[in-house]
């Protein structure tokens, strides 16, 4: 691996610490859901869609991120945004409907809003696409030299603003890095019932932009890719389009009973696990040993448990408060 | 039209029911819509369609909505009868011009000549922190736009005649399910959402509303989960010495403006609960209906309970502050007759 050890060691830190922020959020959305499921109950009420398994997708841009770039991100936006380095206090704080949350409580977990870093996300599929576009338009009139990230799932690629979006973007040749997070299903749809052509990569030429596959949910190739096109995108030399193949390892929102994946297709998932595997290969290379690893992990945990400490000990917002912020 | 019945079904499983029987007897219905085929629908209103008509007439679409929106409107006036679903109203934003500007319109410019007779299922509705992209009613939205029924059914029973009337019906008819109301088990619970459902076939039909209660104190106009709200807070009033006539309006287009006068004219008092946002919409049109149907019968201005005009929070306290309650209609009603 030609990668400075640093940026090795970050991303499987960031890793460690998405995976972390997704199982204890997933505890506590269950906790007080039980015996019966009920959806509107408990600590955290309301859908909830989690991205343990695609660590390598956001993981992977890190490393190349500049201050100021902006991303748009997905109904799944959790992993995105912590690898972005969005405050995780305030983030749990609004997963949790506090006052401290990044939105006040107003926004909820698919509607996370950063200022710095630069960081949005939608419930609506594809409607981070334009917004990336955009913000890409703001950098070139303003001369910042940034970029805009734009993350949509492999469903939103059957979305009119997903080509609208490469199309405006290639046409003016912005600086945006479009990566479709490739799970396989858009909840219960596969891929193959959905789309025309096996790879959406190969949906870049209709636009005659690069499209790249990274078919392994690896944050190494990642984080080749990804560098390659944000250098070029940084460089003016116009957007990319990359499509990763990753897994959804837990179900679309928790609660989903998930009997379309087969059995098999599950296990299969879990045996390739990202986190496990990227362990395995740094203890294999000599970056990290499972020492190290271990330390990295009680280091990260004791991070996520003190942003959902942070959370749980904030008040919620006075009811009334509903009615600030329509108009600035 | 059956009425007797033992059985009990929620109002999910008599959609699904309704549409079911009439793809029976109807070759020409047929339903697309994203997870609308193995999920049986997110909420459920497509459960065992699947197995029973198979992938050609229950079609799993990709997530393009104005593709297949737009589709419905081809199939629908070339000989189908479409059944299309929008996982969510609150994603009408990325296909609304198929809506409105084709499926709404098209009878119209062609003098009358060409009927667009399908059905666009869609869920609405919040109270459980699902936030303001997936938890807003927008009836008024969509009964603002000439061309549209709206029908909203707030039991079983109104449900499945609804949908069979609605599948039947040669307009295009938006078909509003309230999420509270559905009797799904992983959501909150609601014992008004079960009810006694005949299991032939029947219509109900659209346009015509429902006196939900009968009250001689006040008249509380309705719809959807609502409906439940409202009769909760009857039987809390009537323990006060009020009582509260609901009508739940059961379809914003047609709306049933003689049932509302009539309601008015008996009650002399009128409070409108509505889910949707307060501004510009139903609450506004079902007062306007009053004043002008009875005016010289009323003892006190209207007055509504709503969604005030703010986008719909996620947090629980804030959520709960902002849709109509139980509470704020008792209140509401309690301030009107004492006043
Ligand atoms: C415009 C719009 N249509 C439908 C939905 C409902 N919906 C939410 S997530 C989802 C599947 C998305 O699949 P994909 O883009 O592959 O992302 P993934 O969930 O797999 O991360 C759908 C259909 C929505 N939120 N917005
Ligand atoms: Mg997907």
């Amino acid at each position: 691996m030609d990668i400075p050890k640093a940026h090795l060691v970050d991303m499987y830190e960031t890793m460690v610490r998405i995976r972390r922020f997704e199982e204890r959020i997933r505890e506590l959305y269950f906790a007080d859901k039980l015996p019966a499921f009920d959806i509107a109950a408990g600590l955290i009420p309301g859908e909830m869609h989690l991205a343990a398994g695609q660590e390598p997708v956001a993981v992977g841009m890190r490393p190349h991120l500049h201050p100021g770039d902006a991303i748009t991100a997905t109904h799944r936006p959790h992993h995105v945004a912590i690898a972005q380095g969005v405050d995780l206090n305030k983030m749990a704080a609004e997963i949790f409907g506090r006052e401290t949350g990044l939105g006040q409580g107003k926004g909820g977990h698919m509607h996370l809003f950063s200022v710095e870093p630069n960081f949005g996300c939608s419930g609506i599929i594809g409607e981070g696409m334009p917004v990336a576009v955009g913000a890409a338009m703001a950098f070139k009139a303003r001369g910042t030299g940034n970029i805009a990230l734009s993350y949509f799932g492999e469903g939103a690629a059957n979305q009119g603003a997903f080509h609208e979006s490469l199309n405006l973007a290639a046409l003016w040749k912005l600086p945006v890095v479009f990566i479709c997070e490739d799970n396989a299903y858009a909840i219960s749809v596969p891929k193959a019932s959905s789309t025309a052509i096996p790879d959406n990569s190969d949906r870049a030429s209709a636009y005659g932009i690069p499209g790249v596959l990274v078919p392994e949910n690896d944050p190494v190739a990642v984080y080749e890719v990804m560098g390659a096109a944000m250098d070029r995108a940084r460089r003016g030399d116009g957007p990319s389009l990359i499509e990763i193949k990753t897994d959804r390892l837990w179900g679309h929102f928790e609660g989903d009973a998930d009997a379309y994946r087969s059995d098999e297709f599950k296990e299969d998932m879990n045996v390739r696990d990202p986190l496990v595997a990227f362990g395995k290969r740094l203890v294999e290379e000599g970056v990290l040993s499972e020492a190290e690893q271990a330390a990295i992990k009680e280091k990260e945990y004791a991070t996520v448990e003190a942003a959902i400490d942070f959370a749980l000990a904030s008040p919620y917002p006075a009811p009334e408060a509903a009615l600030n912020h329509v108009f600035a | 039209m059956t009425t007797m019945t033992d059985r009990k079904l929620t109002m999910q499983k008599a959609i699904a029911e309704g549409i079911a029987q009439e793809m029976a007897v109807d070759p020409s219905v047929f339903v697309m819509g994203e997870d609308v085929g193995v999920y049986g629908g997110i909420f459920g209103a497509t459960e065992g369609l699947l197995d029973k008509y198979g992938p050609e007439r229950v079609i799993d679409t990709p997530i393009s909505e104005t593709g297949f929106i737009g589709a419905a409107v081809g199939a629908a006036i070339n000989g189908m009868r479409p059944i299309v679903e929008l996982m969510f109203v609150d994603f009408f934003g990325v296909c609304m011009d198929q809506i409105y500007n084709n499926m709404a319109k098209i009878h119209y410019f062609s003098g009358g000549n060409i009927k667009v007779p399908a059905v666009l299922t869609t869920a609405v509705g919040g109270g459980y922190s699902d936030a303001g992209q997936h938890s807003q009613t927008l009836w008024g939205l969509f009964a603002h736009l000439p061309g549209l029924k709206v029908v909203v059914p707030s039991s079983a029973y109104d449900a499945k005649g609804l949908m069979i009337s609605a599948i039947r019906d040669d307009n295009p008819v938006m078909y509003m399910f309230h999420k509270g109301a559905l009797g799904l088990g992983w959501m909150v619970n609601n014992p008004h959402a079960t009810g006694p459902v005949p299991e032939e076939s029947y219509t109900v039909p659209i346009g015509k509303a429902r006196v939900a209660r009968e009250g001689t104190d006040v008249t509380i106009v309705t719809v959807g989960l609502s409906v439940h709200k409202a009769l909760d807070a009857a039987a809390l009033l009537e323990a006060d010495g009020v009582s509260a006539e609901i009508i739940d309006l059961r379809s914003l287009v047609p709306l049933d403006r003689e049932a509302i006068v009539a309601s008015v004219q008996k009650t002399h008092r009128l409070l409108v609960v509505d889910e949707d946002y307060q501004s510009f919409g139903m609450s506004g049109e079902v007062i306007t209906t009053a004043v002008q149907g009875a005016f010289d019968y009323l003892d006190a201005p209207p007055v509504r309970v709503a969604t005030p005009d703010i986008p719909i929070p996620y947090s629980h306290p804030l959520e709960t502050w902002t849709l109509p309650s139980v509470d704020r209609i008792v209140a509401a009603v309690t301030e009107m007759v004492s006043g």
